[in-house]
Parts: C-alpha cells; structure tokens; sequence
C-alpha cells in the first residue's frame, strides 16, 4: 500500500491487514517500552493545514513508537497560514527527504492531489479532508468494535452482521462517509439517522438505510450506536432551527441510553458536545467506547504507518 | 532436482524430545524456564518441546511466542510483512532463562532481532537458543544451544521444514 | 498551399477550389480585397480543399479575453489567436474584465485592441450592473452608442439575481435593441457549491451545485421578458430541466435564445472523481442524461447557438486542491472538434446545422452584421476550412491562447481546422497560425 487516502479504496484484505496489525502494536502499547525500531531513520511530517491537537498527537505517538522522526507542520504561524500553495510546500516535504505525510486538509480531495499530483514520493495518509474522508478514524472505530466483540481473539475477524446505527451530520462528516465504506467492506449493517438536511442528495447507491428517527433506531437494538458531532454553525445555513430541537429529535439523551440494549456501544469521534449531540451520562457510561477508541487509535495509526512506510513498495 | 528427505516426522518428533531433555539437563530441572517459539512453525515446535517438559516434570512449564517481524533489518527488502502474536506468559520474562525456538537457523539475523524484541520486554537472567535445523552461513556471531540436527548446505540450497500442525504432512526436505 | 505573393497585397485573388458547403454540395470560392469575389476569375494562388467543409467564420457569443486586468491569464491578442486556430472569426468579450467593461471607455479599449490584433473581430459585451455587483445599472446606453456598438449585456460570472434589477435590465436593454446575456445560478443555493449536486458529489465530500438553482433563475426570467416584452439570453445551458424550461418558453412565443457550450455536450461530472481541478467549471459539469437532454435541445432548436465560454487561467489557480481552484477551461481551439465529436458523429446534427449553431445564429442574436453567412459575392470573407477526416490527439501544443487549462488534454479528437480568412485576411493557412505582423492592422 502506497497511501492510505480513504477506506473505500481499500480492500477487505488491507482492512483486516491493518487491523490485525493493530492488536500486536496495541501489545506494545501495553508494555513498559513502548517502542519499536521499525521506521528508524524514516522521517514522517505531520502536514496539518486545519488545527487538530488530539489526531496530531496521536499521529505523533504512533510514528514515534515506531522510531521514525516526527516533523510538524501546523497552519498556525507558519507559511501555510500565510497561503504558501499546496504544491510549493509539497516540494519543500520532497526536499526534506519526508518519506510519510500525513495531512488533513479543509479541502476535499487535496491529499488525492498531494499523492497523485507527482510533486512528492511520500506515502500520504489522510487525516481528515473536508468532508470526504478520515480513513484512520472508521480504521480505529472499526478497531474498537472489534476488541470489544471479541477481545483478545479479534484477529482475522471481520463484522459481519453487526448492526451499526450512525446519527448526526452525515452530509458534512468524513468520519460518517470513512465508516460507511469501511463497515460495509467488512460485513456490517448500517443505518443512518438524520433530518432530511443532513442527509447528502444522491446516497440511494450508498450501502445504507435511512431514516428520519432516532426513537425507531434505538428501539431495534443495534449493536453499535455512532453519534456524530453536530457543529451549532450549521443552524445558520438553516439545515435545522436551533440546538434544543436537535437536541430533543437526534441526541442521546439519558432516556434513549436507558432504552438501549445492555450490550450496545455507544461511539463518538470527538470531540463531543455534551448536553448537544450525547447527554453526559451517556458519554460517561459503561457504553461509551470513547476512551478505548483514543487508545486504539494510536495503535491503528502505527499500524498504518508500518504498512505504508516499512516494506519494499515504499 | 528432487528433494532429499533430511527429517522424517519420527526423526523431527525423537529430536525435540531429545532437545527437550537437554534443556532440562543443562538448567538443572525446569524452573524458571520460558520457552518462547519464533512464528510461524517456531511456535509449534516450542510447544511440543514444552509438552515433553511437561510429561518431565509437570506443572513447571511456561509457553509463549515472539513475533521478531517489526525488529527485522530487512523490512524495506520485501514486501510489507504482516505481523504475529507475541504471547508471553503471565510470569514475564525478567530473570528467566528464556529459550527461543525456531525451525531453521542460518544467518543468525532472526535470532538478533528476537534478541532485540526480548531487550523491549524485559530482562531474562540468560537466553539460550533451540532450532531443528542448524544449516550453516551465519552472517552474525549467533549460535544455537540446542540443535535437532546440523546440515551443512550449499546457499542456494532450500531447506523446507513441514510440520503437520500447518501443513498437510511432517517432513524437512533439501533441495 | 503557397504564399507566392506577398499576403499584405490584398488584392490578389485567392480561389478555393473543390471545398463541400455546409449543405453538402461541392463549390469553387474566391478571395480578394476581404471579400467574396466570382470564383472564375483568374487566381494569384489556389487552395485544394478536396475533402474540405467550408464554413462561414465562427462567431462565439461567449468568451473571456481577460483582458484588461487579468492579463496573465489570456490578453485580447493571445486570445484571438486561440480563437482563429479555432476557426472563430469573430467573439464576443465577457464584462468580467478589470476594470469592468462597465463605461464606453473601457469597451471602445477592448474593442480597439481586437481591432489592432487582426485575428477575430472583438465585440464587447458590456455589464448590466456597474462592477458587476447587481445593485446599479451600468451606463447602457453610453456604451451602446459607442464605437464598440454594444449590443450584448452580461453580468456572466455572476448572476442578476434582485428579481426587481432583473425586470429593469431587460426593459432597459430592450430600449436600445440590445439583450441581456444571463449567468443563471441563484447564489443562495450555491454557496460555496464545487460541482454538480448528485451521488458523486455526496461520496467525493464536495459541496453541491444543484441544478434547480440554475433552473429556478432561466423560469423567472422567461416569464419575466414575457412580462416585459423583452428579448432574453440564456448563457452556458447545463441542465435538462432548463432545456425544458426553454422549450416552454419558446412555444409560448417568449423571445428568449439560450447557448450550451462545447464541454456541457461531451463530458460529465464523473471526471471530478480524481479530483483533477481541469474539470472544475460554472455551471459544473452534470449527469450523462443532462448532456443526452442538451444535445437534443440543439438539435430541435431550442438550445439556439453552442459558445464556449473559454475560461483561461493560470496554471497555479488549477494545479491545487479543487476547493481552491478557479472554475473555467479554455474552449476555443477545441469547439468545433469537440461538437463534431459531440453532436455531428452522433447523427444530430449536419454541417448545415453547426453552421446555424456556431456562425448564423450567434451573428444574428448578438447583432453582428456581415458575419455568419452564406459566402455571398461581396460579403465580407469570413471563412473556416475544416478537415472532418483528421483525428488527432489533442495536447497542450493545440492550443495558442496564453492558459493551458483544457479538459480535452491527451484526448483523441476529430477534425481539424487548416485554413482561417478574417476578413479576407489568412489568420491560419496549412493549420499554423499566420504570424502577427501579416495580421495586425
């Protein structure tokens, strides 16, 4: 694999790959040093064109696990906040040697243009494009639902016949579009709930059903309740009137977690809204997988950086 | 050209339990000893000396396996690798004799890079080495303690070791 | 064909011989003094246009010269000799200039460098609203009565959305036998908008351009000039809902005249799945039924003329994240191939009707007199000899405008352009562009 820039390119085979991969990083996470010597000598750039402390970070944590060299490039009082293209800091990277670049970008579409514009040799990593995808989140969440599945016996397995429910913005989410093409690859069943704004025209191929009510979703008992963070911008431009009725129609209140089944969990790619999108208690609870998808994270994103990074196609 | 038979199943079976009986000799029992097998047949060859321990001197036996692949110096000459499990047993591995397992030892630059995972680990009072096959052109000062059988080969030569846990039937062959 | 007399002795007699007319049947012309003349007479040098179609000069209703202001990009002389390797004759310079074409002096400039240049008659259009910014009615009237003779109105890049504005433009146009040129895009449902709204859009996460919007502004608008009595343009018609729309409109007796562009007849929104911003344009590119409902409408008649709306940019506004890039292509020296390819291979058209879409008609709706007709004896000789048979790979040594931001790059193409008379003028012979001193004026 050269760059991982979305999880509807990936293959049933990589996804497992790398999920696999990720229980025996996570062992070393685990250990009292929790460092390996694999990328030694690789110089991988962090190439962050949006804030994000928390995925930097954990990008940071997995490429330096990995012994490899950790540049930041961050938006803020640097040249790229001053517009320095695309292309000309791509050739600063190519300059420096960087044989790994993650990026997230507000565009959709520019770590495509990054990988295939011939600018760089890196392997680029998506962290997050506009609203287009987050593959190393639904590779995390994917991770998560896994582990607590199946445990230590996780490996090789996929999720076939789990339900999934994912409720919130879906039109403007990469993390909902990265989920979506990844559970599907893997066997899940997905449902999306949402008000008709925040549903995207055109999703009638989608691998998906919808619909426009939480109550119903959460009284089927899925076996995974995703909730996605909803921006209070958004009711400017009208998609609905304000935080109280999309509060009262689309959040997880304490009344909806009561009403879920023991054994669901219930997710959230951060940061949260609470009293908004998910009530406190329910991000606190037992369900929450909140914590788990954190750590399982740095662990996927060494496991993504070992497959892009380590092998002989680099 | 055909291959040779080196080992038939009886002979791989008769060679552990007879490296199974040296480690117990050469530690003076079984305590303290952890016995880790490098994948993919280095873990089940670990395994059927520790049941031979076990048939020795019950209850005293510890199991486990190393994955080496992230701690190799030849990552970036092969395709990505996937890696394997690294099971150690619950007593850890600080001031234990550890005896690392493994099919075939040529190079030595496994055996380094096990050495290397175990550094990561913790610190075993001794780390002593066990393989079926000792064949020759060690690249590294490494040797082995305990040797099923030495076949000296030429380097083009291939050495395939077959056992019946992974495959269809248990053999070493040269060819 | 060889130049054995000097080209700046226009009154030497240029006969071409065995050309086929857009009707179909093969005929002798001749050239002198920037006219037609009888093809007996005696002839100073002859072109063989066996297998030849002999076009009247193309007239585009809808470029952008850049120039003044954006002269990077493109600038009046750069883009005429794109549009004379694409065997245009004449084109018709979008407001969007800086300064905005917005006052006669700023038109009688535009006009007088097209003039200077020699590769194309430049016609001005002048803005609608002053700076282009729909609050305030440009000086219509002045620059109608300038030397430019400005007879189109756009406000193109944007769109008069102030229904109210709109009702006053076209009365007040109307005053002076003019047309207002719409960009139809309601800017409310277009927000930041980076392509077609639709299913690619939903899984590439590029905010959508729905077609309603485009739809909504083209069915106020008709009703509007019927309301008005008034003469209404409908530029780069993208949609199949808007072809309907204008199809009612029509049969209502509503004057309106709408364009498609090139691109809008042959590609499709797929091509946005690299992320490749060549294909990035306003309107975006749309669904293979829209491009199946534009090429019907051309042929019926409801889409009236096709226009390229040539967009240059330069190659750092389209070598960059699509959100960031700039919308247009270049499309004057791949217009006719790519209608031949779109419209003419496909059986819709012959070449009797790409001479009514891409000369007669635009001449006529734009006003432009002594273009766009029927090689008459003592007409102005303004003629295109096209190459139907040719294919080639069009590339980036295709075009000679100054940008390079042509979504045909690498494709193969039908046809090719050899021979180009502005005004008697050669301004391309043999398929080479003829050099500026033989042109310029």
């Amino acid at each position: 694999m050269r760059h991982l820039l979305s999880t509807a390119e990936l293959t049933r085979q990589q996804a497992l790959a790398i999920l696999d991969t990720a229980e025996d990083m996570a062992d070393v996470s685990g250990r009292e040093i929790k460092k390996l010597p694999t990328l030694r000598g690789r110089t991988v750039v962090n190439l962050f064109f949006e804030d994000s402390t928390r995925t930097r970070i954990s990008f940071e944590v997995a490429a330096k696990r990995l012994s490899a060299d950790v540049i930041n490039f961050s938006a803020k009082g640097s040249s790229l906040s001053k517009g320095e293209s695309l292309k000309d800091t791509a050739q600063t990277l190519q300059a420096m040697g960087a044989d790994g670049v993650v990026i997230r970008h507000p565009a959709s579409g520019a770590p495509h243009t990054l990988a295939h514009a011939g600018w760089i040799d890196a392997g680029v990593v998506n962290a997050g494009d506009g609203t287009h995808e987050h593959p190393t989140q639904a590779l995390l969440d994917a991770f998560t639902i896994r582990r607590r599945l199946h445990g230590t016996a996780s490996r090789g397995r996929d999720l076939d016949g789990v339900s999934v429910t994912i409720v919130g913005d879906i039109l403007h989410s990469r993390v909902a579009r990265s989920n979506i093409w990844l559970l599907a690859l893997l066997g899940a069943r997905i449902r999306l709930v949402a008000p008709a704004t925040l549903l995207p025209v055109g999703i009638g191929s989608w691998p998906v059903e919808t619909g426009f009510d939480l109550d119903t979703a959460v009284d089927e008992g899925p076996d995974v309740l995703m909730m996605l963070r909803v921006q209070g911008e958004r009711m400017h431009d009208a998609f609905f009137p304000g935080e109280r009725e999309y509060s009262r129609e689309w959040g997880l209140t304490d009344e909806r977690l009561a009403r879920l089944p023991e054994g669901t969990m219930v997710m959230h790619p951060g940061p949260m809204n609470r009293g908004l999108e998910i009530s406190a208690a329910a991000a606190d609870s037992p369900a929450s997988t909140v914590l788990e998808q954190v750590a399982g994270g740095v662990s996927v994103r060494m496991s993504v950086l070992y497959h892009l990074l380590a092998g002989e196609e680099s | 050209m055909a291959a040779r038979i080196l080992l038939q199943a009886t002979d791989i079976q008769r060679a552990l339990t007879r490296i199974a009986h040296e480690i117990v000799e050469s530690n003076h029992g079984s305590s303290g000893l952890v016995i880790l097998g490098i994948p993919t047949r280095g873990v089940f060859l670990a395994q059927r000396i520790g049941q031979v321990l076990e048939t020795i001197e019950p209850g005293s036996v510890e199991v486990g396996s190393l994955d080496v692949t992230m701690y190799r110096d030849d990552l970036t000459r092969h395709p990505t690798r996937l890696s394997n499990p690294t099971q150690i047993p619950p007593g850890g591995i600080d001031g234990k004799v550890v005896v690392l397992v493994d099919d075939v030892l040529m190079s030595g630059r496994t055996i380094r890079a096990g050495l290397d995972a175990l550094a990561a680990i913790g610190r075993p009072k001794a780390v002593r080495l066990a393989v079926l096959i000792d064949r020759g052109h060690r690249e590294l000062p490494i040797r082995a303690d305990y040797v099923g059988k030495n076949v000296p080969s030429a380097a083009t030569e291939r050495i395939s070791v077959r056992l019946q846990e992974i495959d269809a039937y248990e053999e070493v062959t040269i060819a | 064909m060889t130049l054995r007399v000097a080209p700046s002795d226009r009154g030497a007699v240029t006969r071409i011989v065995g050309a086929t007319l857009p009707d179909g049947s093969r005929a002798d012309l001749a050239i002198a003094d920037g006219v037609f003349v009888d093809a007996a007479s005696r002839a100073d040098r002859t072109i063989d246009a066996a297998g030849l179609i002999a076009l009247p000069g193309l007239v585009d209703l809808h470029t952008h010269l850049r120039e003044p202001g954006f002269e990077q990009a493109e600038t009046v002389l750069t883009g005429t000799m794109a549009a004379a390797a694409g065997g245009y004759t004449a084109v018709f310079a979008m407001a969007n200039t800086q300064p905005v074409q917005d006052t006669a002096g700023v038109v009688e400039q535009v006009q007088a460098l097209g003039r200077r240049a020699g590769y194309a008659t430049v016609r001005p259009i002048g803005a609608v609203t002053v700076g282009l910014k729909g609050v305030q009615l440009a000086e219509i009237g002045a620059m109608a009565a300038s030397r430019a003779g400005v007879t189109v109105f756009s406000d193109d890049g944007m769109c008069v959305h102030d229904p109210l504005l709109m009702r006053r433009a076209l009365e007040y146009v109307a005053t002076f036998g003019g047309v207002v040129a719409q960009h139809a895009q309601d800017p409310r449902l277009t927000e930041a908008a980076q392509m077609n709204e639709g299913a690619v859009s939903a899984r590439l996460g590029l905010a959508g351009w729905p077609a309603v919007a485009e739809e909504s502004i083209i069915a106020r608008d008709v009703l509007l000039a019927e309301h008005v009595g008034a003469r209404l343009h409908v530029c780069h018609v993208s949609t199949a809902g808007a072809v309907e729309v204008i199809r009612w409109a029509k049969a209502r007796g509503i004057r309106v005249t709408a364009e498609a562009t090139p691109h809008h007849l042959l590609l499709t929104e797929d091509l946005a799945e690299g992320y490749d911003a060549r294909f990035k344009v306003n309107p975006p590119l749309r669904t293979s039924e829209d491009v199946e409902a534009l090429r019907a409408g051309l042929a019926d008649g409801t889409i009236d003329i096709v226009a390229t709306d040539h967009a240059p940019h330069p190659t750092e506004a389209k070598e960059c994240a699509w959100a960031e890039a700039a919308n247009g292509m270049v499309g004057l020296e791949s217009a006719l191939s790519v209608v031949h390819a779109a419209v003419v291979e496909t059986g819709l058209l012959d070449w009797d009707d790409v001479a009514r879409v891409m000369s007669r008609a635009p001449a006529r709706i734009g006003g432009l007199r002594g273009q766009g007709g029927a090689f008459a004896i003592g007409a102005p000789a303004h003629l295109a000899l096209y190459d139907p048979a040719a294919r080639t790979t069009f590339s980036a040594g295709s075009l000679r405008g100054r940008s390079t931001n042509s979504p045909y790059l690498g494709r193969e193409l039908p046809g090719r352009v050899l021979h180009v008379f502005h005004g008697g003028v050669p301004t391309v012979a043999d398929g080479e562009l003829r050099p500026i001193e033989e042109v310029a004026r």
